[in-house]
């Protein structure tokens, strides 16, 4: 892995000055993945809070190729890219050994994009495809999503007198890029430098198709305040409601087992998302998100003893 | 040297894909313009094109991936019909808006529902507003011919627009015809080297594409579109005198068939100006002076040139495979009319509906519709501004 002096010495690709809110997870996801690239890359993104924060014309925020159209095809977006650079390269008419990196946040992925990342996927383009998951659409005022966790309030499945927010549970993307049988899944999280920073290299290593979905806490979305996002993220990993892991060619890792596994509601308690868990009434709900989030661990644990080194 | 060869119009444009030779093809199958990708598919399996064909999940991709591999300087094409043109509805503004000079075979097939496979032109006229070119084709070899303008047209500094190139289904696209095709070096010469205005694979220049554009902004980039499409009249007149000059068949915004000294007409687009031209040999053998304008060129619609070209007849029936559904007629009747309406002397002006979902236009609607047609030039009289000719 290159040193934090290399990383330190590695031009910024998205530059400050951008419209991004206070806090926000997903430009320290962006800049850090494109640090961790030695090569020149082009970036594609959906349309979302990334997009129209950084490219309000005449300005732009990247200093990398860039490229945007639609909401939901991102990684349709990239294929075309990477068609252009194989066949000009394949033709001599380029020389450059250029990358691949398209974003998109969770609705552009989960959601509306997902046919598009599905088969782009599954033609096996040499990109790098990263969900910044702040876990519902944030840019249109925090609408739920099909990453939105049980119990969370979003503006359309609301928290109130009878309905304690989100009834159904988040779609595990992760595990669904891994049935595309791609070289390269795995999952991180913002903030951590080092794990993200890993991930994004070994992805560059590889060629193919590769997928990783990065965690990104919302101070909007979730309601904290702005300085907290690092450390929710973190809550994220040690309460294993998020696990940081990779699945490189069908054999699992798990990159943090937390020592003292820490309770759902030590993450859940600082967001205002999951305040209404909290109420007395709603006991056997959080119960159930713990067990949730129990049984997901168990299973990715038992997926790395049976798929592991 | 060119070649005297049988080809339906599905394959005529294949063929034409083949000598243009994109560096990029992203399709998705759709009846009745698939034949078109698979015909192209055999020649990228086969070896004949340098093309990096990219068979995406469905046309929203596909015209995504074209986008994009346009955008990163590569010449870049698809193919679509009907729901697979509705899929990509979204992204066709953002094409233009892009000033993306993609040339796209369409194969026009009614729109659903209900589902239906065969021809009209409810597709690409329900895409008019969104900035492309619109190429109509009679026959197999015009469609062969207006591919290969449509890159010099599409690609011209002045023009920098993307462009529809269409056919009728299965009326031409599965139709065998007789077709001239030119050599591949004479092809590979005419379209040279891809303009590659907008280049994302430029390290040393990085741009941002597909900024998010307010107030400030939006108003004038939309305004460039419309420039864009205003100049491009002038290129396609002189990219089809250039194309006859060089291959012999010369090509306007629009075909006058017999209008010289005519005095009734009929405007329609595609194969049925083929059926048209058949009725009007025939009248005009028994001293009938009736006339054809047959569209080419739908976007940009070359309006004064069509009132000019209208203004002498005493009456005018528009023949139009769309209803707009606005209850006052097809959207090329309300176009003819507004073209009309500056011109002093005005025909009588009429629409004719036809062929919804394939339903055949035969030789016996179009006599019809030039004796009635006859009947308001003679009387001064419309009886009916607006009639379905062929439905039950």
């Amino acid at each position: 892995m290159a040193t934090l002096k290399e990383l330190c010495a590695r031009e910024d690709r998205l530059t400050g000055g951008h419209r991004m809110c206070p806090g926000c997870g997903a430009p320290i996801i962006v800049r850090q993945a494109l640090m961790a690239v030695k090569e020149p890359v082009v970036v594609a993104c959906a349309t979302g809070c990334l997009e129209v924060s950084t490219t309000i014309f005449p300005y732009t925020a990247w200093k990398t190729p860039f490229i945007h159209s639609a909401f939901e095809n991102s990684a349709a977006t990239m294929s075309g890219v990477e068609a252009a650079y194989t066949s000009l390269k394949q033709q001599g008419k380029i020389k450059d050994d250029i990358r691949f990196i398209a974003f998109g946040g969770d609705g552009g992925t989960y959601d509306i994009g997902f046919q598009s990342l599905s088969g782009a996927m599954e033609r096996g383009h040499d990109m790098l495809y990263i969900c910044y998951d702040n876990q519902a659409y944030m840019n249109t005022s925090i609408q739920r999503s099909g990453a939105t966790p049980r119990g969370a309030s979003t503006t359309t499945e609301p928290a109130g007198k009878v309905r304690q927010g989100k009834v159904m549970t988040r779609k595990d993307l992760t595990e669904i890029m891994v049935a595309h049988s791609i070289p390269y899944a795995a999952q991180s999280v913002a903030g951590n430098w080092m794990d993200l920073t890993k991930k994004v290299e070994k992805a560059m290593s590889i060629r193919g198709p590769k997928f990783i979905n990065v965690l990104q806490p919302c101070q909007l979305g979730w309601g904290y305040p702005m300085d907290l996002t690092v450390e929710l993220g973190k809550l994220a990993v040690d309460t294993c409601f998020w696990p940081l892991y990779e699945v490189e060619n069908g054999v699992y890792k798990v990159n943090v087992k937390p020592k003292d596994k820490k309770p759902v509601a030590d993450f859940l308690k600082p967001q205002v998302r999951f305040k209404h868990l909290f109420k007395p009434q709603n006991a056997e709900l959080l119960e159930k998100i713990q067990s949730d989030v129990d049984k997901a661990w168990e299973l990715l644990l038992k997926k790395e003893q049976c798929f592991g080194v | 040297m060119p070649q005297i060869v049988a080809k339906t119009g599905n394959e005529a444009m294949a063929e034409a894909m083949r000598q243009i030779n994109p560096d990029v093809v992203a399709a998705y199958p759709i009846t009745p313009a698939t034949e078109i990708v698979m015909i192209f598919s055999q020649f990228v399996a086969d070896g004949l094109v340098d093309t990096v064909y990219v068979p995406v999940e469905s046309e929203h991709s596909a015209m995504s991936a074209t986008l994009a591999a346009s955008a990163a300087g590569a010449r870049a094409m698809t193919g679509t019909s009907s729901q697979g043109l509705a899929l990509m509805y979204e992204l066709l503004p953002i094409v233009s808006a892009l000033r993306l000079p993609i040339v796209m075979p369409e194969v026009n097939r009614a729109l659903s529902g209900p589902i239906n496979i065969h021809n009209d032109h409810s597709d690409t006229f329900a895409a008019r507003d969104f900035g492309w070119l619109h190429i109509f084709s009679e026959n197999s070899q015009e469609a062969y011919d207006n591919m290969l303008q449509a890159i010099r047209i599409a690609e011209h500094p002045k023009v920098k627009l993307p462009a529809m190139v269409t056919t009728d289904g299965f009326i031409i696209s599965h139709c065998l015809e007789k077709i001239e095709m030119l050599d591949d070096a004479t092809v590979k010469e005419y379209v040279g080297k891809f303009p590659a205005y907008t280049n994302l694979l430029d390290l040393k220049n990085p741009v941002t594409v597909g900024a998010l554009d307010l107030q400030n902004y939006y108003f004038e980039h939309k305004m460039q579109v419309a420039e864009a499409m205003k100049a491009a009249k002038d290129i396609i007149v002189e990219v089809g005198k250039d194309f006859g000059r060089k291959f012999g068949r010369e090509y306007g915004l629009f075909e006058k068939y017999k209008m010289d000294d005519a005095e009734i007409a009929i405007v329609c687009l595609g194969s049925t100006a083929g059926s048209a031209k058949a009725v009007i040999d025939e009248y005009r053998a028994k001293g009938i002076k009736i006339g054809l304008l047959k569209i080419r060129i739908y976007r940009p619609f070359p309006v004064e040139e069509i009132a000019a070209a209208l203004e002498p007849m005493k009456a005018v029936a528009v023949v139009e495979k769309c209803d707009g559904f606005a209850a006052k007629g097809g959207p090329l009747f309300d176009e003819i009319r507004s073209a009309l309406y500056d011109k002093k002397k005005k025909p009588l002006t009429v629409n004719y509906i036809t062929g919804l979902g394939g339903r055949e236009v035969t030789h016996k609607h179009i006599m019809e519709i030039f004796d009635e047609l006859k009947a308001v030039a003679d009387t001064g009289v419309i009886k009916e501004l607006i009639q379905y000719k062929g439905v039950r």
